[in-house]
């Protein structure tokens, strides 16, 4: 199918080549020696500078139609507080610049189609104007500040310190899937180190760190609605990038340089399938930076729970030392408390830096 | 007084006998290592024409993956081999294909091709001088290139293929051959590729920046320069001071690479080892490409925004409106582009603070781009246009750059570009802005300067169905990828039917692919009319366009020096079209005024 399409589509173009070439050649010699200056030709100009019209008024339409036709595809339901400050900043945006763009595209192809080639007519001659060259510097100058100002009010907020209270997630990015780490009861995340991983841990955490005992790594994310989420985000080979396109979150994995992004979900899973009417429907983490063969297939689900149903869930959880207690054997035969001791200042590495 | 003396010596008369130069030279000398500035623009052309089939026909084989992800294509077998494997291609070589299509087109096409063909073709020809400054540098700068890019080229058939992590090569993807195929050998030939890309780039760039600056003939000062000569001066400063920080960065990864060192790896675990780096930052090398790869993007556009000024003026028979300004924005642009490439990189993990002001910077990059757009608009204001195919691809290009332009700022925003990174919001956006837009600029270009070129016309009907393709599959193309990168459809992805969010855009997929194979195969018309023109095109008179540019008072096929005799003194602006009381809607730069009338005072006196 797809290659007959393709091939269709070359043989028709090289037959409407073929046919201009021909009509033209043939035109060109009925029409004898008389020359006139190119582009001055009556057919030529009135047929493009049509053209262009045409293509404003039926391309205009056609976007027109795709634009409301993609507009259920394109906004996806949003499920964060900073998200709904997102698209409305976004589609105020929009707005502006739709404005701009109509009135300069409707310009552009009307102009060119009134003040097309005529014999009997002379050009304009008017090389500057300073008085409107201020005003259009002036008017894109005084909105770009506006939109920078609305910008920067809510890139703050977003990027502004998480609250004591959030939930911390640790997730990691590794060729190629996502793994997540909680603290556990503690609400500390156990110190991990490159050096530390193998096959079972994957994190390469140190057991031999209190904190460390029960934390747990589970196959989903999942997260109250309603309170604050910490991500702590991480790498261990190249860069991934988090990325949760309900949540408007964005954040890169960085190898050697801890990131984090927090945000407030503000729908349960359970409502997104009520609202969206997809009883399968689930929050998808993607990776959004190109990591290497797998990117496309980093694929991890996130959950939203009801607070009653988080802390159930939490409760359910098994600290990975107790799943695996193959892991603390490397761990028992060196000495815990001097491996504690020496992890302390170790502990910096889960504040996140923030780098240049 | 009357205007009806004012004589335009349009058909100065040349001596017969060829007043070469230089000495007899054979076919290698004159055509192959040839230091005149014209065969070498011929030669950038060629070559970036080339290369642009073979970067174009890259992406139709990728389009082809994502317009049908559950197709097989067993047609491919034959011609990519292992790389497909029972009609699927290989997730691996899809990034390969990504990488190999992205820095042709920016690196091979649009900086060399485009700079490298007008900058070479037209500065001397503009500015009234014989050659370069040094026609062995500018030949040295070609074959550079040349060589620079068949390095690249040659990649593809390594047993590992070519590099896959992107154009913009981010380690630790980059750095570490166990964390992807295309980090090996690959990964070494596009290193080494670039660096000779950049030492050509360099010389080239040095020779139009001297001869812009001493070679101008009597009269021209830097005030009656084109457009064109402008932008081309411009980006030749901006290569020079650009292109030197990527080379610092391909360097240090060489280093991490090959050497031990931990410039840009920290403590990785890869490949079921842990690595002995540490304390180097992943994205230290990020900076130092986009300092670069900013300034890039405009190095590649703005050869175009001087053709399109050149184009529009000479076919609207109007003065460019606001040539001081602009100058002025070429300027604002060029200065501003150094100070905005850590927009790349919002969500990368820098520090807020500095995101904001990478943000208040991008913004107000907006503006001379404005004043750019206006300007154009104001000069087809009550002209008196005259569609020719490089006015066609000129008005398309106002549109492109309009359409493509725009979404920068929503881009340009940082709270908007954490959803937008890394989607098909930003490849739609750019391929606009840059890619579809040079593009126009360059078919402009070559379609006006193809007479001087090879003496010859291009066929203009053919030309105007080259341009319509082009100009609505060019919008069909990239429009719809806005909406899919709205909802966050990332780029690079092999295949996304894996994902419930994104998986709901088959049909827009499949319309995008149809499109972009329609609008490549409609290449082969300007292929068809560019070849079959140089050989059997229709004689161009002397100044087919009716231009005031020196370029035209050259004769049909000028010689190795350019003109026979003297070079013409310049006595006026280049844009001293339609002015009020003169004969002709013309006069050409080297027209004296006292061969003018009253209403053809200095151009000077209409600055007040
Ligand atoms: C035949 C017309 C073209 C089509 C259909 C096309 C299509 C695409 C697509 C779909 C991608 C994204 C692939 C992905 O992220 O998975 C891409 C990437 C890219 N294209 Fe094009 N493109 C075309 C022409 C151009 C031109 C003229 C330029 C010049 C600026 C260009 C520069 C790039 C660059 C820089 C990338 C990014 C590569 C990367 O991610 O490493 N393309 N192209
Ligand atoms: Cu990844
Ligand atoms: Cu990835």
């Amino acid at each position: 199918m797809i290659t007959f399409a393709i091939v269709l589509s070359i043989v028709l173009l090289f037959v409407i080549l073929f046919l201009l070439f021909r009509i033209g050649t043939l035109a060109s010699i009925f029409r004898g020696s008389s020359e006139r200056a190119p582009g001055t030709t009556k057919t030529s100009n009135r047929v493009n500078s049509t053209l262009l019209l045409l293509f404003l008024v039926g391309g205009g339409a056609a976007f027109i139609w795709s634009f409301a036709d993609s507009w259920e595809g394109m906004n996806l339901p949003v499920a964060s507080v900073h998200g709904t400050w997102t698209d409305s900043l976004f589609w105020t945006t929009m707005i502006v610049i739709g404005i701009v763009f109509a009135i300069t595209q409707v310009l552009l192809f009307y102009y060119s189609y009134k003040y097309q080639h005529k014999d009997n007519k002379r050009a304009y001659y008017y090389p500057h104007n300073n008085k409107l060259e201020i005003i259009w510097t002036m008017i894109p100058a005084v909105v770009m500040a506006l939109l920078v100002f609305a910008g920067w009010k809510t890139w703050t907020k977003i990027t502004s310190a998480a609250p004591e209270s959030a939930v911390v997630v640790e997730v990691m990015g590794k060729q190629f899937n996502w793994m997540v780490r909680y603290p556990g009861q503690d609400g500390q995340l156990g110190v991990s180190k490159t050096t530390l991983i193998d096959a079972t841990n994957e994190f390469g955490i140190d057991f031999s760190d209190p904190s460390a005992k029960d934390d747990f790594i589970p196959n989903q994310i999942h997260v109250p609605v309603g309170k604050p989420v910490l991500l702590k985000i991480r790498s261990r080979d190249v860069i991934h990038s988090v990325f949760l396109p309900h949540f408007r979150l964005k954040m890169d994995a960085v190898p050697g340089m801890p990131t984090s992004f927090w945000f407030v979900p503000t729908k349960t899973t359970a409502e997104m399938r009520t609202e969206t009417g997809n009883p399968d429907f689930n929050y998808e983490l993607a990776c959004a930076e190109l990591c290497g063969r797998g990117h496309f297939a980093m694929r991890f689900m996130l959950v939203v729970d009801e607070p009653a149903e988080y802390e159930a869930w939490l409760a359910e959880q098994k600290p990975f030392v107790e799943q695996n207690p193959g892991v603390m054997a490397k761990f028992a035969t060196e000495a815990p408390q001097d491996l504690a001791l020496d992890a302390k200042p170790g502990e910096k590495a889960e504040e996140d830096k923030t780098e240049l | 007084m009357s205007s009806t003396d004012i004589t335009i010596n349009q058909d100065v008369h040349h001596p017969h006998e060829e007043h070469d130069h230089h000495h007899d030279q054979n076919f290698i000398e004159k055509y192959i290592f040839s230091q005149d500035h014209k065969v070498i623009a011929k030669q950038y052309l060629i070559t970036g024409i080339a290369w642009a089939f073979i970067g174009g026909f890259l992406s139709i084989l990728f389009r082809l993956q994502l317009g049908w992800p559950e197709a097989t294509f067993t047609f491919l077998e034959p011609i990519l081999g292992g790389w497909v494997e029972n009609g699927k291609l290989n997730p691996e070589f899809y990034l390969a294909l990504v990488t190999m299509h992205g820095t042709i087109m920016v690196f091979f096409v649009l900086t060399a091709g485009l700079s490298g063909t007008f900058s070479n073709f037209l500065i001397p020809l503009q500015i009234g001088a014989r050659d370069m400054a040094s026609g062995f540098m500018n030949m040295l700068s070609y074959w550079i290139f040349f060589i620079s890019s068949v390095i690249m080229f040659l990649s593809l058939f390594l047993e590992t293929g070519p590099a896959a992590g992107g154009w913009t090569v981010y380690p630790p993807l980059s750095a570490l051959p166990q964390a992807i195929e295309g980090s090996k050998g690959g990964m070494t030939m596009w290193l080494i590729s670039m660096a000779l890309f950049i030492v050509s780039q360099l010389l080239g760039g040095v020779n139009y920046i001297t001869t812009v600056i001493n070679l101008r003939t009597r009269g021209m000062s830097m005030t009656k320069l084109p457009l064109t000569i402008w932008a081309f001066f411009i980006t030749a400063v901006l290569g020079l001071l650009a292109f030197p920080v990527l080379f610092s960065a391909a360097l240090l990864l060489i280093f991490d690479r090959s050497f031990g060192t931990s410039f840009f790896l920290s403590d990785i675990f890869i490949a079921g080892e842990a690595l002995a780096h540490s304390g180097g930052s992943a994205i230290l090398f990020q900076h130092l490409f986009w300092f670069l790869g900013h300034p890039e993007v405009y190095i590649v556009i703005m050869p175009a925004f001087g053709i399109v000024s050149e184009v529009i003026a000479t076919n609207a028979r109007k003065p460019i409106f606001g040539y001081r300004a602009m100058i002025g924005s070429l300027l604002g642009i060029a200065v501003l582009s150094f100070v905005v490439w850590a927009h790349h990189m919002f969500v990368t993990g820098m520090n807020p603070f500095l995101g904001s002001v990478f943000m208040f910077l991008t913004l107000i990059i907006a503006v001379p781009s404005a004043v750019k757009v206006f300007n154009w608009l104001a000069t087809l204001w009550r002209g008196n246009i005259r569609f020719t195919t490089a006015m066609m691809f000129a008005v398309g290009f106002v549109s492109l750059f309009i359409s493509g332009g725009l979404t920068g700022i929503i881009l340009g925003n940082s709270a908007l570009d954490i959803q937008l990174h890394d989607t098909y919001f930003v490849i739609a956006h750019f391929h606009l802005v840059m890619g579809a837009a040079a593009f126009f600029g360059m078919f402009a270009g070559v379609y006006h300067w193809f007479p001087k070129m090879f003496g010859r016309m291009m066929d203009d009907k053919l030309g105007f169905v080259h341009f319509w393709l082009t100009f609505v599959a060019v919008y069909l193309v990239f429009m719809p990828m806005h909406y899919i990168g709205i909802a966050g459809f990332p780029r690079r992805y092999y295949a996304w039917t894996g994902f419930e969010v994104f998986n709901g855009f088959t049909d827009m997929n499949m319309f995008i692919s149809i499109s972009a194979i329609l609008g490549f195969s409609a290449q082969f018309i300007f292929l068809f009319n560019f070849v079959y023109s140089i050989f059997r095109g229709r004689k161009t008179t002397l100044n087919p366009w009716h231009s005031n540019t020196l370029e035209w008072t050259t004769p049909v096929n000028p010689g190795h020096g350019n003109w026979p005799g003297e070079i013409p003194a310049v006595y006026r602006w280049p844009y001293d079209y339609s002015k009020p009381g003169a004969v002709e809607d013309y006069i050409p730069q080297n027209v004296p005024f006292s061969q003018t009338q009253s209403s053809n005072l200095p151009q000077e006196r209409d600055f007040e």
